[in-house]
């Protein structure tokens, strides 16, 4: 179980999560909503450690990660992975190097049995054959799957993604949304997925959770949500220039 | 009057700027010391830095170097021709390059070669958020992409200042014998006589003093690098400023202490 209580945090003036407070329940995905620019990806860098709250907690499994020092952090990391926005690959490895490189960190496993371990990770994204490619040679949905088998490489059991299918055609939007749901199923993981693509978050999300204004404004079933009536919500879902959410 | 005030106020920032950033550096440096010294070393990752720091340098180094030495017999041949002292020559060109020239200019150009580069990939990973996916998987980026560049500097800069200076002296000897017709044997005795080891270790020890600098400017520029594409070129070309304006400086107080 991860819960994030009363999360302020500021960068200089701007004021981007603002007495923020959510559950996010284990073996299931939840989707966080929210417009662009609105603190989604600032939300998943708490909960994983990258950044620290202003004030208030951030709590996994029962301890709070915000007062821990690196070395406890670290730890806690090992049961994380968590997909970039851009895929994150490293540019002087192949995928092969990428995604062998937390077993190769963490493990002391033998070489083969690390490529074994890769090529089904790669196998289990829809990838065989490309290990010795490098991310440069990869197409954007390539690199989110070897972004996806480098997440799962360690078996973690909770899995971040951040904006999994922005800048993708629709069609791999989809398989993408297919992954992320039978990933979850087959390995149990509870994923926490940031989207503001409309089609996927009823597609991946058991639960779904609108950011707005620094806070948690809704969180629910994706029927609770499609039956709303929070305008800020109805707003976003339909896409209207009409309502609170300004567009500047 | 208001605007004496904001000059003074501005001046005083940027010295307040520039103090925490040296510390920041400092904490760095003492971050790299504790990361290199616990296992496991990625030798690894330190011979491809080592190959990149060092053996693709060499070719700079040699043109630097023996360029470097050639002007300086060509220089010093009009002044000591008026006082009929010529073969001193080749062991000025020498004292100058083992003390002076041969680990300034190779720390300087490694810098511009290496050092812009050590920026620039450490940027690339910030701002594509690879550095943050090493913290996701429990790496520590310091021992990883760091400590690798810094001993790779540090080992490095020497090496290829013995190079510098081997060329520099060669460059010195082929414009001063067979050109400028000064004597072979004066032109080496000379060398022999007058410049010791200590000379040598000295101009050595500066160099991995330099070589610390232009890895740990480098990176740190890289490492803190914000804003995308244009933050990248910014951090770039901040590193190639700071860490051969340290050089320089250090120089100073390096040569005042050793010499």
């Amino acid at each position: 179980m991860i819960k994030l209580l009363e999360i302020h945090k500021s960068f200089g003036q701007q004021r981007v999560l603002d007495g923020l407070n959510l559950d996010i329940e284990d073996g299931k995905t939840t989707v966080i909503i929210g417009g662009s620019g609105g603190g989604k990806s600032v939300l998943l860098k708490h909960i994983i450690g990258l950044l620290k709250p202003d004030s208030g907690q951030v709590i996994v499994d029962g301890v709070d990660i915000a007062s821990l020092n690196d070395r406890d952090l670290n730890e806690v990391r090992k049961n994380f992975g968590m997909l970039f926005q851009e895929a994150a690959l490293f540019d002087s490895m192949n995928v092969m190097g990428n995604v062998a490189f937390p077993l190769r960190e963490h493990t002391g496993k033998k070489e083969k049995e690390i490529r074994e371990i890769v090529r089904g990770k790669l196998k289990a994204v829809g990838l065989t054959g490309v290990e010795d490619k490098m991310p440069s040679e990869l197409s954007g949905g390539m690199r989110k799957r070897v972004g996806l088998a480098r997440a799962i490489a360690m078996h973690p059991r909770i899995v971040l993604f951040d904006e999994p299918t922005t800048g993708l055609d629709p069609v791999m939007t989809e398989a993408i949304n297919e992954l992320i749901v039978e990933t979850q199923r087959k390995f149990d993981l509870t994923c926490v997925v940031i989207s503001h693509d409309v089609q996927s978050i009823f597609t991946v999300g058991h639960k779904i959770a609108m950011l707005y204004e620094g806070k948690i404004i809704e969180h629910g079933t994706p029927e609770k949500i499609k039956m709303s009536s929070n305008p800020v919500l109805r707003q976003f879902l339909s896409g209207s220039l009409e309502g609170p959410i300004s567009v500047i | 009057m208001n605007k004496i005030a904001a000059t003074v106020d501005n001046f005083g920032r940027s010295i307040l700027e520039n103090i925490e950033e040296m510390g920041r550096i400092l904490i760095l440096f003492l971050s790299v010391l504790v990361w290199m010294v616990r296992p496991p070393l990625k030798i690894r990752l330190i011979f491809k830095q080592m190959e990149f720091v060092g053996v693709k340098s060499i070719f700079v180094v040699v043109l630097t170097g023996t360029f470097t030495g050639m002007v300086m017999a060509l220089q010093g041949y009009y002044g000591f021709k008026m006082f009929n002292a010529e073969s001193l020559v080749g062991s000025t060109v020498a004292l100058g390059m083992t003390r002076e020239l041969g680990p300034v200019l190779t720390a300087l150009m490694v810098t511009a070669r290496a050092g812009s580069a050590m920026a620039a990939e450490l940027g690339t990973m910030r701002v594509t958020e690879q550095i943050d996916a090493l913290y996701v998987m429990a790496a520590n980026p310091v021992k990883h992409l760091i400590v690798p560049r810094v001993i790779a500097g540090v080992l490095m800069l020497p090496a290829l200042t013995i190079v510098s200076d081997f060329m520099g002296v060669l460059g010195g000897y082929f414009v001063g014998v067979p050109i400028l017709g000064i004597n072979s044997g004066a032109f080496v005795s000379n060398i022999t006589k007058l410049v010791d080891l200590g000379d040598i270790y000295h101009g050595l020890t500066k160099a991995a003093f330099f070589g610390l600098i232009l890895s740990l400017v480098g990176c740190y520029k890289g490492f803190n690098t914000t804003g995308g594409a244009e933050g990248v070129g910014k951090a770039t070309t901040e590193a190639v400023v700071l860490a051969s304006v340290s050089i320089l400086i250090s120089d100073y107080f390096l040569t005042a202490i050793m010499f």
